[in-house]
C-alpha cells in the first residue's frame, strides 16, 4: 500500500463526487458527494428504494454511474468492475450473498482471488487463515459453506472482501439477516477494522445500530444526499425526519405519545423496543384453531429436522416462534407453505386437513405465506403487477381472459398502500431489496388469509414500512385471523405476539404467554436450556 | 468496450436490434455473393423484395411459411414453459405419418370428414412422438434437450422404413407412399394459387395460442414456470404438470404441420416431406421472441428469403444454399443483437492518469 498515514485527517480515503445514476426516468442517485476518512465508520440511512445499494454498487463497480467520480486517496479511479474496485483497495459485502455452498470456506474466499493463477492449496489456506485472524473471525477454513449458519456465511463474505489488502469496506445491510449475537460479532470486526485505519461505509435501517457503530451518518432520500451528521450529536428524530422528508416537528407530532411512555418513534427507530401496537397478551386466545399441527415430523436427508411438533394458532392471535436460526424454523415455514412434504403427523388450516394438499389447495383453505426465501417467491423478469396476483389468477379472470384493468388497478392500490417504489409494469428484478419484500407482503396480506405464516416480515424494511407491517399484522389479528410469526428479532416477537413458542433442534421446548416471555427466559430456552 | 447489465429496456430497442441485425447480415453475405460472381445489391433485391412484388411470389411466400408457422409456434409454447423441445422435426414427421396412414387407409372418405380426420391423425402422431421425452422428463428428470433431439433422426428412419417397406408406392414402386384419397386434398385458400387451407389452420392455431399466452391465467403461469420454476411452484403452479402439457401441445401442433404439408402440398408421404422445418421452427420461435406475432413475422421473413433464394440461384447463377446461409447468419446476428436487450455496450473511456490498474 502506498500513501502515508500521516496526514490522514485532511485527506479522505474514499471520495465520491457528483455521483448520478439514472434508470429510465428514475433518478436512483442524484449528484451524491461523500467522503470517508481513514479509520472512520460512516453509516448510511434511507428509505427503501432511496438509492443506497445503487450508490454502493457504483463504488464497487457493479453499476456504472451516468456522472460523477470515485476517488481513493485523492486519485480518481476508473472502476467498471468489482475487479477494478478490488484492485483499488475497495471490498464489499453485498445485500445478497454470493457463496458456493458445496465448496469450503477456503475455496470460497480464494474464488474471489484476482490473479492467483495456479492454485497452491496449502498456501491459499494459510493466507485465508491469516486473513481471518486479521479480521477477527474464527471459522474452520475446511468446512463446507453449505453447513454454515447465515451469520457465519456473512463472516465468510467479509473475509472474502478483506482477503486482499483493503482500505475501504462497504457493507450493505449487513445486520438484516443476523441474530443479535452475530451482530455483536460483526461490530467487533468493524471496530477492529476501524482501528486498523480502514474506511468503512455501512448501510442500515436500524438507528440503534447506527448509533452504536458509526462515527458519522449520512441520509439518502430519493437519490439525494440530504444529511450528513456526526453520530454522537444527532437526535433520532432528526434522522427520521431527514429520511422521511418532513420537518423534525412534524415527525415528532405524528408519532407523539402520552408523556412517560416511550414514543412510538423510539420504538420504531430502535426497531422493536418492546412497545406493542396493542397491549400484548390482550388478544383472545379462545378463538377456534385456524392452524393446527399435531405430531408433525419432517425428515430431510434421513434426519428429523422437525419432530413431533404440536402447535395451535387460534383465530385472533399472533403466535411468535422463537429460536436460533437453524433449529427448524425454515423447515416449518416450508412445510406449512407446501414446498416440503410432511413425513408424519397432520396439518390443518381452518378446520381442513391439508397435510398432503398442494399449494393451491392450501391457498384456497385460507393460508397466506411469506418465507425467508424472497428470491424463490418472485418471478424476477415478470412485472410487479403480475407477481402481485400470481397466487390469485382465477380471481382476475373474466370469461377466460385476464382482466388486465383489474390487475393494474390492484397493483396501483397495493403500490399506494405499501408505498412500493415501483411502477406496476416494472420487472421485479429492478426493485430495491425492501421494495421486493413489500411486494411479497402485499401479495400475502391482500388475500386476507385466515391464517398467515410469516418469516422475518420486516427484514430489510425501513422505519416507515416496519411500522406499517406491524400495524397490518395487528389488523389481521383484530379481524380474527391467526398469525404465526417467525422472527429472529426477539423484540419484534415480544412486541407483536400473544403467545411465544420456542423451537430447539426441531422440537417445541417451551410455550408461554408473552407476558412471561422475558428475553432471558427465551434466551435460555433457545439455547436448549429448557429441554429435558 | 464491455457489456453492462441493463435495467430498463426501452421500447424501441427490440425492433432496432432486429434492424441492425438484418443490416449486419446483409453486409456479411455480401462477401460470398461477390465470390459467387454476383452483385450483392441485386442479389438482396431478389432475396427480399422480388418475391413480394408479384402475386405469384407472395403466394409462394405464404406457402413456404406455412410449415414454419406450425413448427415455430409449437417450439415457442414449449420454450415459454421452460421445456426445451428440440424435437419438432420428429413430431412433424410423425404427424405426416399419421395423416398418411388415415389418408391411404380410408381413401373414400368425403372431404368434410377426411380433412378433420387428417389433421387429427397428424396431431396424434406429433403428440405420440412428444410423449416419450416428456414422460421421461417428468418421471425420471431426464433432460428433454437430449431426448427430443435424438428422436428426430429416429423419426426420419421410421419414415424411410415405411417407404422402403409396407408403404412403398404400389404403382410406381418408388419410395414414396401411395397418394392419399382425394377427400384429403386441402382446398386452395386463395383461388388459383398453391396456398392451401393449412395456412388458415396455422393462423387459427397461432391466434389461439397468442391469446392464451398473452391474455390468460394459463399464459401467466406458463411464463412463471419458464422463468422462475421455484417461484411458480411456490405460488401454486404445478410446474411439472404444466411443462408436460405444454410438451404435448407442442408436439401436437408440430404434428399438425406435418398433416398440413401432406394434405396441402405433397398429397403423399415422401422422405423429403420435411425440409428441416422442425429445426427451422426453433429459429423461428427464438427469433420471434417466443411470441405469437414474432413467430408470424419471422416465418414470413424466412419464407420470403427462401423463395428469393430459388429466384437468385436461377437468375444470378449463385448456389441456392446462399439462402440457407443468409437465414443462418441472420439467426446469429439477431441473437447477438438481442443481447442488447439485457446488456448495454459501454465504451470504456481511456483510464485517466493516476487511474489504478
Ligand atoms: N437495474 C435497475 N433497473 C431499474 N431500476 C432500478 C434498478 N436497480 C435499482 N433500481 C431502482 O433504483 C431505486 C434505488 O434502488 P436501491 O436498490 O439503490 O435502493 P436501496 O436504497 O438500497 O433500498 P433498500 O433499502 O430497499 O435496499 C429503486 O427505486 C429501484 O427500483
Ligand atoms: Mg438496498
Amino acid at each position: 500500500m502506498t500513501g502515508g498515514a500521516t496526514d490522514t485527517v485532511a485527506r479522505p480515503l474514499l471520495e465520491l463526487t457528483g455521483i448520478t445514476k439514472r434508470y429510465g426516468d428514475l433518478l436512483a442517485n442524484d449528484d451524491v458527494s461523500l467522503r470517508v476518512a481513514p479509520g472512520e465508520v460512516v453509516a448510511m440511512l434511507g428509505e427503501n428504494g432511496a438509492g443506497k445499494s445503487t450508490l454502493m454498487k457504483v463504488v464497487y463497480g457493479l453499476v456504472r454511474p451516468d456522472a460523477g467520480t470515485v476517488a481513493v486517496d485523492g486519485r480518481p479511479l476508473d472502476i467498471s468492475s468489482p475487479k477494478d474496485a478490488m484492485g483499488a483497495g475497495i471490498g464489499m459485502v453485498t445485500q445478497e450473498f454470493s457463496l458456493v455452498e458445496t465448496m469450503t470456506v477456503t475455496d470460497n474466499v480464494a474464488l474471489s482471488g484476482t490473479g492467483l493463477g495456479r492454485v497452491d492449496r496449502a498456501e491459499t489456506r494459510r493466507r485465508v487463515v491469516e486473513a481471518m485472524e486479521r479480521v477477527g473471525v474464527s471459522l474452520d477454513p475446511d468446512r463446507l459453506v453449505g453447513s454454515l449458519s447465515i451469520g457465519e456465511r456473512q463472516r465468510v463474505e467479509i473475509v472474502k472482501a478483506l482477503f486482499h489488502d483493503c482500505r475501504v469496506v462497504i457493507l450493505d445491510e449487513p445486520t438484516a439477516v443476523l441474530t443479535p449475537q452475530d451482530v455483536r460479532a460483526l461490530f467487533e470486526t468493524v471496530r477492529r477494522l476501524r482501528a486498523a485505519g480502514l474506511g468503512i461505509l455501512v448501510v442500515s435501517h436500524k438507528l440503534r445500530e447506527v448509533a452504536e457503530i458509526s462515527d458519522r451518518v449520512v441520509v439518502l432520500r430519493r437519490g439525494r444526499l440530504v444529511g450528513d451528521r456526526v453520530t454522537a450529536t444527532v437526535r433520532d428524530e432528526e434522522l427520521a425526519a431527514l429520511m422521511m422528508g418532513g420537518s423534525t416537528d412534524e415527525v415528532a407530532a405524528a408519532t407523539a405519545t402520552p408523556a412517560g411512555e416511550p414514543s412510538e418513534l423510539e420504538a420504531a427507530v430502535g426497531m422493536g423496543d418492546p412497545e406493542p401496537v396493542q397491549p400484548a397478551g390482550a388478544g383472545p386466545t379462545t378463538g377456534e384453531p385456524v392452524l393446527l399441527l399435531t405430531g408433525l415430523t419432517v425428515s430431510r436427508g434421513g434426519r428429523d429436522v422437525l419432530s413431533g411438533i404440536d402447535l395451535t394458532v387460534r383465530a385472533g392471535e399472533i403466535v411468535g416462534l422463537a429460536g436460533v436460526s437453524g433449529n427448524g424454523q425454515t423447515e416449518l415455514v416450508e412445510v406449512l407453505s407446501g414446498t416440503l412434504p410432511v413425513t408424519s403427523g397432520t396439518l390443518e388450516v381452518d378446520g381442513q386437513d391439508v397435510t398432503s394438499a398442494d399449494v393451491g389447495r392450501r391457498l384456497a383453505a385460507g393460508l397466506g405465506r411469506l418465507t425467508e426465501d424472497r428470491r424463490g417467491s418472485v418471478v424476477p423478469q415478470m412485472s410487479v403487477e403480475y407477481n402481485l396476483v400470481l397466487e390469485d389468477l382465477p380471481a382476475y379472470t373474466k370469461r377466460g381472459l385476464l382482466d388486465r384493468k383489474a390487475v393494474r388497478a390492484h397493483a396501483e392500490a397495493m403500490i399506494e398502500r405499501f408505498d412500493i417504489r415501483a411502477r406496476p409494469a416494472d420487472a421485479v428484478a429492478t426493485l430495491s431489496g425492501g421494495n421486493m419484500q413489500k411486494v411479497l407482503l402485499a401479495r400475502a396480506l391482500a388475500r386476507r388469509p385466515r391464517v398467515l405464516v410469516v418469516a422475518q416480515p420486516t427484514r430489510g424494511l425501513d422505519i416507515g414500512a416496519y411500522r406499517y407491517v406491524h400495524q397490518q399484522l395487528d389488523e389481521l389479528r383484530t379481524e380474527g385471523a391467526g398469525v404465526l410469526l417467525v422472527s429472529e428479532d426477539l423484540d419484534e416477537l415480544r412486541a407483536l405476539s400473544d403467545r411465544v413458542v420456542v423451537l430447539f433442534r426441531g422440537e417445541v421446548v417451551g410455550e408461554m404467554p408473552v407476558a412471561e416471555a422475558s428475553p432471558d427466559r427465551l434466551g435460555v430456552l433457545m439455547a436448549g436450556g429448557g429441554s429435558s | 468496450m464491455k457489456f453492462v447489465l441493463r435495467g430498463h429496456e426501452p421500447r424501441w430497442l427490440a425492433p432496432v436490434a432486429v434492424l441492425v441485425a438484418v443490416l449486419v447480415t446483409l453486409a456479411l453475405t455480401a462477401v460470398p455473393i461477390r465470390l459467387a460472381g454476383a452483385a450483392p445489391l441485386a442479389a438482396y433485391e431478389r432475396y427480399l423484395v422480388t418475391p413480394l412484388t408479384s402475386t405469384h411470389g407472395l403466394h409462394e411466400v405464404l406457402l413456404t411459411a406455412t410449415p414454419l408457422l406450425f413448427t415455430g409456434i409449437a417450439v415457442a409454447i414449449a420454450f415459454r414453459a421452460g421445456y426445451w423441445n428440440i424435437g419438432a422435426e420428429g413430431q412433424f414427421l410423425l404427424g405426416a405419418i399419421g395423416t398418411t396412414w388415415v389418408g391411404t387407409t380410408f381413401t373414400d372418405l368425403p372431404a368434410p370428414v377426411a380433412l378433420p380426420l387428417g389433421f387429427l391423425a397428424g396431431a396424434a402422431g406429433g403428440l405420440l412422438w412428444a410423449v416419450v421425452p416428456a414422460w421421461l422428463k417428468r418421471r425420471a428428470g431426464i433432460d428433454e434437450v437430449v431426448t427430443t433431439l435424438l428422436l428426430n433422426p429416429v423419426a426420419l428412419l421410421v419414415v424411410q422404413g415405411l417407404l422402403n417397406g409396407p408403404w412403398r408406392n404400389s404403382s410406381s414402386g418408388f419410395t414414396d407412399s401411395d397418394r392419399l384419397g382425394s377427400g384429403f386434398d386441402l382446398p386452395a385458400l386463395i383461388p388459383d394459387s398453391r396456398v392451401h387451407w393449412g395456412f388458415g389452420v396455422a393462423v387459427v392455431v397461432i391466434v389461439v395460442t397468442g391469446v392464451v399466452l398473452a391474455r390468460t391465467a394459463t399464459g401467466v403461469r406458463i411464463k412463471a414456470a419458464g422463468q422462475a420454476p421455484r417461484a411458480a411452484e411456490f405460488s401454486g403452479v404445478d410446474v411439472g404438470r404444466l411443462q408436460w402439457r405444454c410438451a404435448l401441445v407442442s408436439g401436437a401442433i408440430a404434428g399438425l404441420g406435418g398433416a398440413s404439408q401432406v394434405m396441402g402440398v405433397q398429397h403423399q408421404l415422401t422422405a423429403g416431406i420435411s425440409d428441416g422445418y422442425g429445426y427451422t421452427g426453433v429459429i423461428v420461435a427464438t427469433l420471434g421472441g417466443l411470441s405469437a406475432i414474432g413467430v408470424v413475422l419471422v416465418a414470413l421473413l424466412l419464407g420470403d428469403i427462401s423463395v428469393g433464394a430459388q429466384n437468385v440461384s436461377l437468375v444470378l447463377q449463385v448456389p441456392a444454399q446462399l439462402g440457407a446461409m443468409f437465414s443462418a447468419l441472420l439467426l446469429l446476428a439477431v441473437l447477438s443483437a438481442m443481447s442488447w436487450r439485457r446488456y448495454r455496450l459501454q465504451w470504456r473511456p481511456r483510464p485517466r492518469s493516476g487511474g489504478s490498474r
